[in-house]
């Protein structure tokens, strides 16, 4: 079996999954880890598909990129996925939306060695007052204090709070 | 003594009932042994449960006393026909499970309970247990109902903010 790692992207619409699953189903692909949101009013989905060489994607997927309109990106042959990273640590950032919130944060963060496994961001708030939030999980791979030590260092308009995820192994 | 065959979702056995302990008797200290060695030979997995090698029996193993980051704890507990009386608030933390290797979950289980159990030695006990110790009790006590933690979870971007201290 190959995978692949597909992309797709386009105007919000009822039915996109059902449509794309059902099609990828009908070519006897296998569906591993996906995410799939909202971002604006666009539907975003990624997808990491198992298929027999034989397969082309592009051609079994055809029938949505179009009906839907629908952008495709694929990344062919990613090899199978190595047993996932545990995250050990969960930071939860929010404050008045302002540029840079992210690159300010992470830049911190990537400097005393976090791997970022899973982040995702939301705008809420009024319209004349928005505020930004994040959530992020990783790996501190210089350990918890490094990252503690690291964010005393951040604007003080930003409020972060950094949990350890202590995994319950029974 | 022997390292039993540990059970993997999706077998249906461990989504049945485990039976009240009637007897406490050689035969049953025995197993419990092999429980004991079967959790040590994993990956440092803190409980155990009967069901999850094949054991319709109320018994599950707890210790909690050797984490990397020492948290409040009674030891190591022998449990046999466990009971949770009282819950108290509520907390969000992430489990795994040797019964459903290579995935981890958010799960909101108490902050707090208060269980009744009889140890192996036929002595009942009372005890309070409150944080990662009562989550792995929960755990444990789950798989004796036919309930894994995925039957629990939360999604993972759910997140129960952490309640900020103001001074």
């Amino acid at each position: 079996m190959n995978w692949s790692v597909l992309t797709l992207v386009g105007a919000d619409q009822q039915g996109i999954v059902a449509a794309v699953s059902k099609l990828l189903f009908e070519a006897d692909c296998q569906l591993a880890e996906a995410s799939m949101m909202r971002l604006g009013g666009n539907f975003a989905i990624m997808l990491r598909v198992g298929h027999d060489a034989s397969a082309d994607l592009k051609t079994v997927l055809a029938p949505v990129v179009d009906g839907m309109k629908l952008h495709l990106h694929l990344d062919e042959d990613v090899p199978a996925s190595p047993r996932h990273i545990e995250p050990d640590v969960h930071i939860t950032v929010y404050g008045a939306d302002r540029t840079g919130i992210v690159a300010q944060v992470t830049s911190l963060l990537a400097s005393a060695g976090l791997n970022i496994i899973d982040l995702e961001t939301a705008v809420g708030g009024s319209a004349e007052q928005p505020i930004y939030i994040m959530s992020i999980e990783g790996h501190a791979q210089q350990g918890i204090e490094a990252l503690r030590n690291a964010i005393k260092n951040l604007a003080d308009d930003i409020e972060i709070s950094l949990t350890e995820i202590d995994t319950l192994r029974a | 003594m022997s390292v039993l065959d540990i059970l993997a979702y999706p077998s249906e056995q461990l989504k049945k009932l485990s039976e009240t302990v009637e007897q406490v008797d050689e035969r049953l200290l025995a197993f419990i042994r092999d429980l004991e060695e079967t959790r040590l030979s994993g990956p440092g997995a803190v409980g155990i449960a009967a069901p999850q090698v094949n054991v319709h029996q109320r018994v599950v193993i707890v210790d909690v006393s050797n984490m990397k980051k020492p948290c409040e704890n009674h030891g190591h507990m022998i449990m046999i026909n466990p009971e949770i009386t009282e819950w108290d608030g509520m907390a969000m933390g992430r489990e795994g499970c040797l019964s459903v290797p290579d995935f981890t979950g958010n799960v909101i289980r108490a902050e707090r309970i208060v269980l009744n159990y009889m140890d192996e030695t036929g002595e009942k006990h009372e005890i309070t247990s409150s944080g990662f110790e009562a989550r792995a009790i929960q755990h444990e006590l789950d798989h004796l109902d036919g309930l894994l933690f995925l039957d629990r979870l939360v999604s993972r971007r759910t997140d129960l903010f952490q309640r900020k201290i103001y001074k």
